[in-house]
């Protein structure tokens, strides 16, 4: 029906469409997997329970005495001044963490009030702020 | 004060050279001679003479710690040291901007140099793009980046430059990136010229491609520079984070690379002009669009200089107009459909496009993971981060063919002969290499197979390679010894991450002074602490002991500084290398009591991963000098 040339065009073209469609799937597969939401204390008390089993990222304010060590791990609260959170830790902590300063923490949650950080991120500004808590330091200015 | 006043007229004048020289490349331009005007000559001389006596004026203010400028009240201090007075010169916005644009016009005068052998009008086109691209920076750096602002009352003291940029690695490593990230707007610039002049063919590719090569391998050598320099300051351990930052860097990297091996095809076979360009047009716009992500404070990265959205706005404005200026060209332009030339499948060009696949499906990856999380937030609001596991997981397993064809590829030659024949004998060898190795690999490293099979293909890789280099030496063959020594070492590259990521010890504990802690085969003990007071820092350093099974020592010595200029703290790794792995610790404080939290790293094969890619950038540097 087509020419030798024809039909090779076709095949390439719908090996092409083919291998991207795939492509795209894996991409969004990828996405979805590996894509982690920055929550602050207030945003986790509505959070829905398909969220809950997810890894997430809470940042906020290191309460004031709220740090407590142990040799193999630390608590603490962080708070964004409406709601706040408990969170153990073990592992590594960066130097700029302590209380009253700000710190985004990565793990899971185990309840809505308490949390398990896998790592405390290192952002290595000393003003550094969590993004939602900017427009929160302004205002009380 | 006189500097800064000086510097402000040098960078203005400049401005005024810039103007002149369009009218002057437009007026020569409609002149039928072959050689270009010495006016264009001279006012490159001066526009470039006038940009470098600005920078160099401006590091005599930071020298002499002129606060009377804003960028070095900002960003210097009297106490620190020389060397970091001068490198502070750009570790800043305003500073690094201005040597952005020292290089575009450097650039700009050695390409005149360099292609006197060229088409004149062709020049003349790439003089006037090149040109055009230098103007936008001047007004954007005269406009919203102005290093030379004057403070009224002059402090007497200033801010301090952020000590963890206090380093030599990344003393130099802005220069050397910024060399390669601008070496592109010549490659841009003479993209869209060669495709108005119709001179995208043989001399054009033979031309660009020193500037290609050069580009490259001062990208590759930044890229490991600021590497090198998070692995022992941050005190994370690792080398490479997927942070945002080096995602944009990789980005132009990846798109060169592509260029590298289009070019060639270009070279010899006269094809792929339009896929030549469209990755000519490309790698200029990452590059800028690098410095749009890291220069407006969009990406939360250890990068982010003052945020400024005036500044984010305007590189973005001027990127827009760049890239659809060049997609007028190009649609107006377009090289014509190549219809001579006979395609093989089984050759050089069909490896070649195959590399060339595989770096534009990397970039893909890179440019969604980095950029995903800034539409999202635009979009929705939600706020979200892309992890590293989306990285590994969408480009380790390609990498594992990537190996396959990156060993059998260059093999090839460029039109069908025997390439069947050497295709099936490179298979059979790696069939063979698998089955000797796999046993081993798996006995030691069990859950893992495609790390296990990246390091067999990398090894595959090496041997294959050395053997081309038996060749060359002993049985005199031609061969292409710089591409050799560049593919030799990615090869040795992707061994010593897979080693790394097989063997690498990772422990992280809290311990009091006098406290000891085993692990595997090690003991670490924590000796005692002592306090230093340094220049600028303060600091406290620990004393450990590490002690393996067979009874050897290590003492390690890891550092936390405080510094006055500005505030800070920062944890100072020790770390001990040794041939074939890093003994790394950091230790930091907990909230001022006697813990301290303790991260023991052994990496394997660290230092052979900076060094592999010396190798690379190495292959690209003899190819320059070849010439």
């Amino acid at each position: 029906m087509f020419g030798k040339k024809v039909k090779s065009r076709i095949l390439f073209i719908s090996l092409l469409l083919f291998s991207l469609v795939l492509l795209t799937y894996i991409f969004f597969k990828a996405l979805e997997d590996n894509v982690i939401y920055f929550k602050s204390p207030s945003e986790i008390k509505n959070i829905s329970e398909t969220e809950m089993k997810k890894k997430i990222r809470v940042g906020g304010m290191v309460k004031t005495d709220s740090i407590k060590s142990y040799p193999d791990y630390i608590s603490f609260t962080i708070t964004d001044f409406k709601s706040e959170i408990n969170v153990t830790y073990s592992g590594s902590i960066p130097n700029l963490f302590s209380e009253g300063k700000g710190v985004v923490a990565e793990g899971i949650l185990k309840d809505k009030n308490y949390f398990i950080a896998s790592k405390i991120l290192a952002k290595h500004d000393e003003n550094y702020m969590p993004p939602n808590d900017k427009n929160l330091n302004n205002s009380n200015k | 004060m006189i500097f800064g006043n000086i510097g402000s007229i040098l960078l203005i004048s400049s401005l005024f050279f810039s103007i002149y020289l369009v009218l002057i490349i437009l007026k020569d331009y409609r002149l039928v001679t072959d050689t270009i005007s010495t006016k264009i000559y001279v006012l490159t001389f001066f526009q470039l003479t006038t940009i470098v006596l600005s920078f160099v004026f401006l590091i005599f203010s930071f020298i002499s710690s002129d606060f009377s400028l804003a960028s070095v009240y900002q960003n210097s201090h009297s106490t620190k040291p020389l060397f970091y007075k001068i490198s502070g010169t750009w570790g800043n916005h305003e500073g690094s901007l201005l040597l952005w644009l020292l290089v575009l016009s450097l650039f700009l005068f050695l390409f005149i140099i360099q292609s006197k052998k060229d088409l004149k009008k062709y020049r003349l086109l790439t003089i006037l793009f090149q040109n055009l691209i230098i103007i936008g920076f001047l007004i954007f750096v005269i406009k919203t980046s102005n290093p030379f602002l004057n403070l009224y009352p002059i402090p007497s003291e200033g801010l301090g430059l952020n000590p963890i940029l206090q380093d030599p690695a990344l003393a130099i490593h802005p220069p050397i990136l910024y060399l390669g990230y601008v070496g592109s707007s010549i490659i841009f610039s003479s993209a869209l010229a060669a495709m108005i002049e119709k001179y995208v063919n043989k001399i054009w590719a033979t031309s660009i491609k020193i500037w290609i090569i050069i580009s490259w391998v001062f990208l590759t050598i930044g890229i490991m520079l600021g590497s090198f320099w998070a692995y022992y300051e941050l005190g994370w351990g690792g080398f490479w984070f997927w942070d945002p930052v080096e995602n944009v860097s990789l980005m132009p990297w990846l798109t060169l690379t592509a260029l590298l091996h289009s070019i060639i095809i270009l070279e010899k076979r006269e094809t792929f002009h339009s896929w030549t360009l469209i990755l000519s047009i490309i790698c200029f716009t990452l590059s800028m669009n690098g410095t749009f992500l890291v220069r407006s404070g969009i990406l939360n990265s250890i990068h982010t200089f003052a945020n400024d959205p005036t500044r984010g706005l305007y590189i973005l404005i001027f990127l827009s107009i760049l890239v659809f200026f060049s997609l007028i060209i190009f649609y107006l332009y377009q090289p014509e459909k190549e219809t001579n030339t006979k395609f093989f499948l089984f050759s050089r060009e069909t490896s070649i496009l195959i590399n060339n696949w595989f770096m534009v499906f990397f970039l893909i990856v890179v440019l969604i993971g980095t950029i995903y999380p800034l539409i999202l937030e635009i979009l929705n609001g939600s706020k979200i981060s892309v992890g590293p596991p989306f990285f590994n997981i969408l480009i380790i397993p390609f990498l594992i063919s990537f190996l396959v064809f990156m060993t059998i590829g260059p093999r090839m030659n460029w039109i069908n002969t025997e390439n069947k024949s050497i295709i099936k004998k490179k298979l059979f060898h790696l069939l063979i290499v698998i089955i000797i190795f796999s046993p081993i690999f798996f006995y030691f490293n069990r859950a893992n197979i495609i790390n296990s099979l990246i390091l067999i293909l990398g090894i595959f890789l090496l041997l294959s390679l050395l053997n081309e280099l038996k060749e060359f030496f002993i049985k005199n063959k031609k061969r292409n010894i710089s591409k050799i020594i560049s593919h030799m070492g990615f090869a040795i590259l992707i061994i010593s991450i897979s080693l790394n990521n097989i063997f690498s010890i990772e422990i992280d504990t809290n311990l009091k002074v006098g406290d000891s802690y085993k692990f595997k085969k090690y003991e670490l003990i924590f000796k005692n602490i002592s306090g230093k007071v340094e220049k600028n820092y303060n600091s406290v350093i620990g004393k450990f002991i590490l002690k393996d099974i067979k009874g050897n020592i290590f003492y390690l010595n890891p550092e936390i500084r405080v510094y006055e200029h500005p505030p800070m703290i920062t944890s100072e790794a020790s770390i001990k290398t040794k041939f074939f792995y890093d003994n790394y610790i950091t230790m930091s404080n907990i909230q001022g009591g006697e813990y301290y939290n303790i991260r023991f790293q052994k990496k394997f094969m660290m230092i052979w991963i900076w060094i592999s890619t010396l190798i690379i950038a190495l292959g690209g540097l003899l190819r320059v000098f070849k010439k």
